[in-house]
């Protein structure tokens, strides 16, 4: 294993892995200046449009492109969260969309005048309320089940968000299908005093998901690289072993567990804020596999790997609305999620470490490759 | 809580219970066999299922029959099942054996993670459902009725039908072939040889990839049968059907202990079971609810589940 | 070696697929500007096409384009365009489509959102945007009291249909003990409310069950049907869910009678059900029988669908006959569009239309007729039934 990692093999210079190691080369300020370009860039996604011959190709056609930036925020926003029980910490959860549901519910319930709470609070005062919920719940459903393990831990967390959902469609107070209806828009004024966050353009929804996302990445990669971040890998590699040398794993599954579940609150926070509406049919069991299946297709354990896996699965599916197939001129977008399910599983057939995988994944796969039986 | 609701039709509810219990045992059978030897948990097997059920009715439709005709002879009717049997276990087998081939086999040759096996499971699946979806404009597909329920055993106000009868001896006795199969016969060993050290089988001279390729059909073998019972239970199939049932059969296959065979059965009988009942008690709502915070509950006491895993070491 | 080979093909192949569907997005855009003032525009269809709740959504987008396909015959040519945006019926994804929709200036109106639940969602959007919308289906009565300008309901609304299926039940089917179940749908769990309020204390039992395609086995929702001792039963739902139901009470020996609200008068029902169990099975649905109104519909749109037309085709139909004979009178901007609506009376092929300051039907306009459904499958007048 060490000998794979000094001598790179003529296999490993991969595109990606040559630049990336070529950016890691750099001075610190080269290393900034690049970063912070990407950063801006980022925010400008929403005029892709205006970039001749190549802006339009992009573009979403069926739905408008700030509403679809703002779809792939908050979906790379609950792959990074993901990414910290998944990558990190090895822990197979099925059942995400349910902190996602946490956050959306409590900011719906601290504010929409439909909630039985009558509180009304504007959206800003219900954030970090949703967030804190987010990861008692988090903690709550870590506590019994971290003891299990691989594939059961799985379908009980898949079990747990099927029961949040249960309850959001068939309790009094979660209103159901009937849902909860003005909940309020994020704050601020436009200079000619409309609201900033209207209903009309979603531009400004997507910075304010971009920042989060920023802010996220941050605390994220802080963590990796602590302590924290070390005794996950300990755990993902090898639990008992780890446990032996003194990890505390429950502990730390625990964290895992807590700061994905807020991330992924958070996720629900930006969607009700936008949204104004909604009721218990957002949260089905398909949305947490998608992100799921997006977190392993961009690099499980890689930060520009969740988060290019997170855009794909809500880019993908979106762009293939309102286009039409060449052969016989019918509508493609009945067929998106079909061509989307043939494109996961070609992506995972010729990439099986994800498309930006993480360094030392990467290396681990080419070792599993040498070691795989012939048959 | 309806209490008294329950106690009243208690011997009801276990009856239907027990009838989609043994639906659900037939379809978990495929998630444990493939579990058992891979151990991955193969997402694709709620289409495998899906293909089945339309498969049957299509061969039904060739003999002019739909959802409004009248139930033909018992001949006729034996044969029918019988074909459509036939053709839903070719479907759903070859279905299984494609999912193999295009979405787990390319993987299984570079030794991928198993994350991304679960992934490529995921990406078929969809790929499936959907493109039938499509196909289907998103209807219902009815079912012929070929079996006229009728009560064959009446004890107070539970009474037993001939169809509930029918489904669960066949499901009993797929089970009794296939653990026979598993554990009697030439194949069966390899499979158990696979299952307990595919390195260890390889050397010994097991051929892999048709083991596995062995295990996939087997399970869309059973899958196959389970959907004619489902096709002639709940008579209409949907794009959607198999994932729905699909979750269930899992639970059902984790709660038995996945990868053991025996599990399938008790905890796809238990679970149609429990679910009548917290239906009963709670309402039809939390039917679903019921079973998943069941499924919780014995794992924190049971962490393999009921009967505990292992395809290998399952003893004749 | 051959990895590499096999990765190169792949990743050729996605680029080719990405150039492929690029390649036709450019002629997506193109329309019949023709000379003829009236013309080039669009009415646009905004609602599920794909999703859970597509076969409903796709019922009604069929009614829709009939009627604009039949427009454009008569003129023989293109005249107004379709445009359809698939929201699929989910409030999650409504908003980015509806943003795209307000964007197209050349569409003067909107036949949709058919569900309550995405009407909340995108309707703020269509409002701030001016663009006039008619629902077909969306049936929840507080969509009325946002003081949306552009909306308008071509149905009546839940507080309509559901005394008239309660006084069906009490005066013709004259039910002693009735068991009340929903799909927990806004649509489906409203209904069924408004009739255990009707019914008061001849409700013997209830339940709910999962929506469209999320249950299939019905089996304790049966047994707590035989077990109530009811004669009749009330589902609010649509009508997979009815169907099934009907099939699995009958296969478990139950002869009362089913009602169900419009959502399940469909075709579908049937296909679910069988023709025999659906025998004598009532829909009450606050439209008239279609053959009063004279007219080819049922035929055209079997002919036009090779499908029979299902639950809201015809008030879907009508909707947009409003917005056409509304281009017809030249009101060619959304403001005039919204005008023209407010003062419109029309008569259509499933009720006459005719809408009030908040964008309902006029109350006296309503009519709830009770449908049965036949050996043949079809749901075939039966009466009207009065509302209150």
């Amino acid at each position: 294993m060490s000998s794979t990692a000094a001598t790179p093999g003529k296999n490993g210079r991969r595109l990606n892995g040559n630049l990336r190691g070529w950016f890691a080369r750099q001075p610190v300020w080269v290393r900034i200046v690049g970063v912070l370009a990407v950063i801006a860039l980022a925010y400008l996604l929403p005029y892709t449009a205006e970039i001749p011959l190549i802006g339009p190709q992009i573009v979403t056609e069926g739905i408008d492109w700030p509403s679809a930036l703002f779809n792939m925020s908050y979906y790379v926003l609950l792959a990074l969260g993901l990414n910290v029980v998944v990558g990190y910490a090895g822990l197979l959860d099925l059942g995400y969309v349910g902190f996602f549901a946490v956050g959306a519910y409590t900011v719906a319930l601290l504010t929409s005048p439909d909630s039985r709470l009558g509180t009304e609070w504007p959206w800003l005062a219900a954030v970090p309320f949703a967030i804190a919920v987010a990861m008692i719940s988090g903690l709550i459903l870590g506590w019994p089940t971290l003891r299990l393990r691989g594939d059961y831990l799985a379908i009980v967390t898949l079990g747990f968000a099927e029961i949040i959902r249960i309850v959001a469609q068939s309790t009094e107070t979660l209103r159901g299908d009937r849902g909860f209806t003005d909940i309020p828009h994020p704050p601020g004024q436009q200079t000619d005093g409309s609201a900033l966050f209207g209903v009309r353009d979603a531009t400004p929804y997507y910075w304010l998901g971009l920042t989060v996302i920023i802010l996220v990445v941050l605390g994220v990669r802080n963590l990796d690289r602590s302590r924290v971040g070390r005794s996950w890998l300990a755990i993902r590699e090898d639990e008992e072993a780890a446990e032996i040398m003194g990890v505390r794993t429950i502990k730390y599954k625990l964290w895992a567990f807590a700061i994905g579940a807020c991330i992924g609150g958070l996720g629900g926070v930006m969607f009700a804020g936008q949204q104004g509406f909604m009721n218990s049919g957002t949260f089905v069991l398909q949305f947490s596999i998608l992100v799921l299946a997006g977190v392993v297709m961009g690099g499980s354990g890689n930060i520009p790997g969740a988060i290019l896996g997170g855009a794909l699965i809500s880019y993908i599916p979106d762009r293939l609305r309102g286009i039409q197939d060449p052969i016989f001129h019918t509508d493609l977008f009945g067929f998106r999620f079909a061509i989307f399910g043939a494109v996961i599983i070609l992506i995972m057939i010729f990439r099986p470490q994800g498309l930006i995988p993480s360094r030392r994944r990467a290396m681990e796969l080419k070792d599993r490759e040498k070691e795989a039986a012939p048959s | 809580m309806n209490f008294s609701g329950l106690i009243h039709n208690f011997g009801p509810l276990t009856v239907t219970g027990l009838a989609q219990g043994a639906i659900i045992a037939l379809f978990a059978l495929g998630y444990t066999l493939v579990y058992g030897v891979l151990r991955l948990i193969n997402f694709a097997h709620s289409e495998v299922f899906l293909l089945g059920t339309y498969a049957s009715i299509i061969v039904w439709g060739f003999f002019g029959l739909d959802q409004n005709s009248p139930t033909p002879g018992m001949f006729a009717v034996i044969g029918l099942i019988i074909l459509g049997m036939v053709a839903a276990v070719v479907a759903s087998g070859v279905t299984a054996i494609g999912v193999e081939l295009i979405a787990y086999r390319p993987l299984r040759r570079r030794n991928a993670p198993k994350l991304a096996f679960l992934i490529t499971a995921i990406g078929a699946s969809l790929a499936i459902s959907e493109t039938v979806g499509v196909i289907t404009g998103r209807n219902i597909r009815g079912v012929p009725r070929l079996i006229r329920q009728t009560d064959v055993v009446v004890i107070g106000n539970t009474h037993i039908t001939n169809l509930q009868i029918l489904i669960v001896v066949l499901a009993l006795v797929m089970m009794f072939l296939l653990d026979r199969f598993i554990n009697r016969s030439r194949l069966g060993r390899g499979i158990r040889a696979v299952a307990q050290n595919p390195d260890s089988a390889a050397l010994m001279g097991v051929n892999q990839g048709r083991v596995i390729s062995l295990v996939f059909l087997l399970g869309g073998l059973m899958a196959g049968i389970a959907a004619v019972m489902y096709n002639l239970k709940i008579g209409v199939t949907r794009f959607d059907a198999g994932f729905l049932l699909g979750i269930e059969a899992f639970t059902a296959a984790v709660l038995g202990g996945i990868g053991n065979l025996r599990g399938a059965l008790l905890g796809g009988l238990l679970l149609g079971v429990l679910q009548n009942y917290g239906a009963g008690l709670f309402g039809t709502e939390w039917l679903h609810a019921v079973s998943f915070v069941l499924l919780v509950v014995i794992l924190l006491f049971r962490p393999t589940g009921l009967l505990g895993e292992s395809l290998g070491r399952a003893r004749a | 070696m051959r990895q590499v080979l096999a990765r190169a093909i792949g990743g050729v192949a996605l680029v080719g697929l990405l150039a492929g569907t690029a390649a036709c997005n450019s002629d997506s855009g193109s329309g019949g500007d023709s000379a003829d003032g009236n013309c080039g525009f669009k009415i646009a269809y905004f609602g599920a096409l794909t999703g859970p709740a597509a076969n409903l959504g796709v019922n009604i987008e069929q009614g829709y384009e009939l009627a604009i396909k039949q427009y454009n015959d008569k003129k023989g040519s293109d005249c107004i365009q379709v445009a359809k945006f698939d929201s699929q019926g989910d409030p999650g994804v409504a908003p980015g489509v509806a943003r795209n929709l307000v964007s197209d200036t050349k569409i003067l109106g909107i036949v949709g959102p058919p569900f309550s639940g995405e009407s909340e969602a995108a309707d703020p959007i269509f409002e701030e945007a001016g663009i006039p919308t008619v629902t077909p289906a969306a049936t929840r009565v507080s969509l009325s009291a946002n003081n949306w300008k552009t909306f308008h309901r071509a149905v009546a609304n839940d507080d309509a249909q559901g005394p008239a299926a309660g006084n069906y039940i009490k005066d013709v089917l004259k039910a002693e003990k009735v068991f009340v179940a929903d799909d927990q749908s806004a649509y489906g769990a409203g209904l069924a409310d408004v009739v255990k309020q009707t019914l008061g204390s001849s409700v013997v039992g209830t339940d709910k069950t999962e929506g469209d395609g999320k249950q299939t086995d019905f089996s304790a929702t049966v047994q707590k049907v035989i077990a109530s001792g009811a004669t009749a039963m009330f589902y609010g739902g649509y009508y997979q869910n009815g169907g099934l139901i009907r099939k699995q009470l009958t296969s478990a020996g139950w002869k009362g009678t089913l009602v169900g609200g419009d959502g399940m008068k469909d075709p579908g029902f049937t296909k679910a059900a069988g023709n025999s169990a659906a025998i004598g099975t009532v829909v009450t649905c606050p439209c008239s029988p279609p053959e009063k109104a004279g007219g080819s519909f049922v035929k055209d749109y079997q002919a036009e669908w090779n499908t029979a037309a299902g639950t809201y085709s015809d008030v879907a139909f009508d909707a947009a006959n409003i917005f056409l004979q509304g281009i017809d009178q030249g009101n060619t901007t959304i403001e005039k569009m919204n005008d023209y609506l407010g003062s419109v009376n029309y008569q259509g092929i499933a009720n006459t239309y005719k809408f009030t300051a908040t964008g309902e039907l006029d109350p006296s306009l309503i009519k709830v007729w009770a449908f049965k459904f036949d050996d043949s499958g079809d749901a075939v007048a039966d009466q009207e039934i009065k509302t209150s």
